[in-house]
């Protein structure tokens, strides 16, 4: 008979070690299965640096309040109202508390990074990123007594009438290919690395996505659950994409190959047209929409467009851009037609109106009788050399997931509470966000509901 | 293009390192780093020799090997620091010193120890040399005075003379436009820095070495070694002062400044090296600059052997020991100082170079 364990807690990442400690600390024996090797441990939080949590005061980290309500506010704007308002909230409280709770599991707090000043009063980054977080979690959780298996790839879940009762390994641990625990903690991510998976929602197109972060997020696990009666929540094509460069790797490129500099140019698309305005509104608000923009371009493919006057305005970036001393020679080598991207150049020349630049604000630089407009920031594009990125969609993660309630506990098809099964982080994100996304709230996911489903998980096991 | 393949490496890291940033309140380097957008050979030199090897940001990084972006910090910046001693080193035709530095050290030390037995033999017969003296200019019965003191000075003096020539180099290729000149403030803030070893911690939570759990210790063992080197120096300078403006020959007294400074100096210079040396044995490869490994050891083994030395001379000056032993002593520290300007000694002048103008562009930035 093999050792049954309270907790089996499937995942690697941020919520799955909140999970895990959580539920160590609650009293539980726990077991860490991660399905990557040692070094790509943790799935998409090796790439993140930061942490959106409310806070009634400025912090030494945090440069001002951030309420309850004003979370709220944002995340109903970012969603268009397509979240669920009861956990929400519940997590927007939560997060207040996790600010302290995260430290004392051994994580470092630092002020917004250079370049990310925006983000100042609303996010909490972690000194060294997002993999010296993780390392941190880790630390903590063995020194507590937490069992963790990398390269622990998880087949099948035997799973009874909503009842979790055994996890099915391909590589036996100590000669154990079946292993069996009170409770269940679901944290294995979403299935963005699942390109067949992506193709069912969004056809050929899937193909000329990028993804972000970790290759090994292919949801196995969500799936196994659903074919296990667990109800599904959220739209499978909705997730958290960016603009990314086109010469970044199909996996794993991270945060240095994300672009900064679209307010400050146009955007194209492969017939040199620009098709939304790049001025709408604040970066960081507006960020997370430019993947799902481009995914709807042909060939799923844009150029960022500008001069040599705005270099030194966003960060420097991993790959450089790619220069022309004119608009004709910079189409060729973009493989843009010359007359189509000098004809769009010049009518946004044309259109542009002056007014004083200031990229913090919702400036007076705006275009006039051109469709779409840029609404702040406009300025000329004419000093050469003209400079261009190439980019894509860059997928960070899906918000297909498992429906829960408060608990963090799974709801079956029939509405019925799982009797010991629990999912935080990705895998559950779909319950908080239906579309969009603000900077910190994945991580805001993880860490509470973690956090919640390990303390819950814990507390069924010890009854 | 930079002039050498380490200094495209580093150039392609901080450009990879300049797009994330997510480092930057480890050390030093990440925030020297984001004041630039291009990097100059000067400009990486500088950069190199910022860091403390403390391995945060290699045990941080989300793109260190496997990773296909292969970031590696602390050892592309190990490689190009060594290779800075070389291109700085003054004079020029010295600079290949640098290249089999565990070799020239050694055997310059053996020389050097050689030369001082041999020299004793020469001058003194078997009597005076196996025989045994105490109580004032017991040493000097050995060598005279003057003869040691000139042999030191002149050694010492070339020491500084080629010390200065190559750190002037240095700071005129990292620093401010020529003519520019370190204030008092930044000094201040850079002799703070050197001296606790401020950038040595990874960040808060301790350094890395063999694995990914910040135990490190070598932060003790260097600062066991440092300041067991500068009480090696305080005794020496307080026995000159005695020598000459109190009319005291040595050896002294066991309570005496000149000794008890000494015998602190010389346990941290035995303790801290083993401590380096034991640490450098556990490295992690990944991070290990394998090609100085002589150029480590060597100045480890000499700092150590100056320790040991001495402490035996204090133990064993009463018997007939004490010339042997003398002479080894003096071959060492000979060794030590000649040899400063060309092996990992000059690290700390060079860090402590760019700890000053890291503290000058702070303050500049401000």
């Amino acid at each position: 008979m093999s050792r049954k364990y309270d907790v089996l807690v499937i995942g690697g990442g941020n919520a799955a070690l909140c999970a895990a400690i959580s539920a160590r600390r609650g009293g539980a024996s726990v077991l860490v299965l991660e399905g990557a090797p040692k070094f790509y441990r943790g799935g998409n939080t090796r790439h993140t640096r930061n942490m959106r949590c409310a806070h009634d005061a400025a912090t030494e980290i945090l440069t001002g309040p951030y309420t309850e309500e004003e979370f709220w506010e944002d995340l109903l704007r970012v969603t268009g109202g397509q979240t669920d308002e009861m956990l929400a909230r519940h997590m927007i409280r939560e997060s207040k508390d996790i600010l302290n709770w995260i430290v004392e599991q051994g994580v470092r707090w630092q002020p917004s990074l250079g370049g990310t000043l925006s983000l100042g009063r609303t996010n909490s980054f972690f000194l060294g990123g997002g993999r010296a977080m993780l390392n941190a979690l880790y630390l903590t959780a063995e020194r507590l007594g937490v069992a963790v298996e990398y390269d622990a790839e998880v087949t099948d879940l035997v799973i009874e009438h909503g009842m979790f009762l055994a996890a099915r390994l391909k590589r036996p641990i100590k000669g154990e290919t079946d292993i069996r625990a009170t409770a269940l903690v679901a944290a294995a991510g979403g299935f963005e690395a699942n390109i067949e998976w992506l193709k069912q929602y969004w056809g050929e197109a899937a193909d000329n996505f990028l993804i972000r972060g970790t290759p090994y997020n292919r949801g196995s696990i969500l799936k196994m659950l659903f074919d296990s009666g667990v109800q599904q929540v959220g739209d499978p094509t909705q997730c958290h994409a960016v603009a990314i460069d086109a010469r970044a790797p199909k996996f794993d490129g991270g945060i240095i190959t994300r672009h900064d500099s679209v307010v400050f140019g146009i955007v194209v698309n492969k017939h040199a047209r620009r098709f939304y305005d790049e001025g709408e509104d604040i970066w960081p608000k507006r960020y997370a929409i430019w993947g799902r923009l481009v995914a709807a371009q042909p060939d799923q493919i844009a150029y960022i467009i500008f001069d040599s006057t705005v270099v030194t305005s966003f960060m420097p970036t991993l790959f450089p851009p790619i220069a022309g001393q004119t608009i004709a020679e910079l189409a060729g080598k973009l493989e843009l037609d010359p007359a189509a991207l000098e004809k769009t150049i010049t009518e946004f020349n044309a259109a542009v109106r002056p007014g004083t630049f200031d990229h913090t604000i919702l400036d007076d630089c705006v275009t006039v009788g051109i469709t779409p407009p840029k609404s702040h920031w406009a300025r000329r594009i004419e000093t050469p050399p003209f400079l261009a990125y190439p980019v894509r969609p860059g997928i960070t993660f899906t918000y297909l997931g498992t429906r829960v309630n408060k608990e963090a506990r799974m709801l079956m098809k029939d509405g019925k509470p799982s009797a010991n099964m629990f999912a935080a982080g990705e895998i559950m994100a779909g319950n908080v966000l239906g579309k969009g996304y603000a900077a910190g709230m994945g991580m805001t996911i993880g860490s509470v509901f973690g956090r919640i489903a390990g303390r819950e998980a814990a507390k069924h096991a010890r009854n | 293009m930079h002039g050498t393949r380490i200094l495209d490496e580093a150039d392609r890291l901080m450009t990879v390192c300049n797009s994330c940033r997510y480092c930057e309140g480890l050390c030093a380097v990440f925030p020297a780093m984001e004041m630039r957008r291009a990097f100059s050979d000067g400009d990486l030199n500088y950069l190199a020799n910022l860091c403390h090897s403390c391995g945060a940001c290699y045990v941080d990084c989300q793109f260190s090997p496997p990773h296909e972006f292969n970031v590696n910090v602390p050892k592309t910046l190990a490689v190009a620091r060594a290779e800075s001693y070389a291109a700085y080193a003054w004079p020029r035709a010295l600079s290949g010193a640098f290249a089999r530095n565990g070799l020239v050290i050694s055997i310059t030390a053996a020389l050097s120890m050689a030369a001082f037995i041999l020299g004793f033999a020469a001058l003194n017969d078997r009597s005076v040399l196996f025989g045994v003296h105490t109580g004032p200019g017991a040493f000097y019965k050995l060598m005279p005075h003057n003869a040691m003191a000139a042999l030191f000075g002149a050694a010492f003096l070339y020491a500084i003379l080629a010390l200065v020539m190559s750190v002037r180099a240095f700071w005129r290729d990292i620093g401010p436009p020529i003519g520019g000149r370190a204030d008092r403030g930044s000094i201040l803030q850079a002799i703070r820095d050197a001296g606790e070893l401020r950038y040595l911690d990874g960040g808060g939570v301790g350094c890395y070495n063999e694995d990914d759990k910040p135990t490190d210790r070598r932060k003790l063992y260097h600062h066991l070694t440092f300041y067991g080197f500068l009480f090696c120096f305080a005794a020496t300078s307080v026995a000159t002062l005695y020598h000459y403006l109190l009319g005291r020959e040595a050896p002294y007294p066991w309570w005496d400044l000149p000794v008890v400074l000494g015998t602190l100096g010389g346990i941290g210079l035995i303790v801290g090296p083993i401590g380096l040396f034991a640490a450098k044995m556990r490295r992690d490869p990944a991070l290990l600059d394998e090609f100085s490994y002589g150029m480590d050891v060597g100045f480890i083994a000499m700092l150590f052997l100056t320790g040991l030395t001495g402490m035996l001379l204090l133990v064993l000056r009463e018997t007939a020991a004490m010339g042997p032993l003398l002479a080894l002593h003096l071959g060492a520290v000979f060794a030590l100082f000649i040899t400063m300007p060309y092996g990992k000694f000059v690290h700390g002048i060079y860090r402590f170079a760019a700890l000053v103008r890291y503290a000058q562009e702070r303050r500049t930035a401000a």
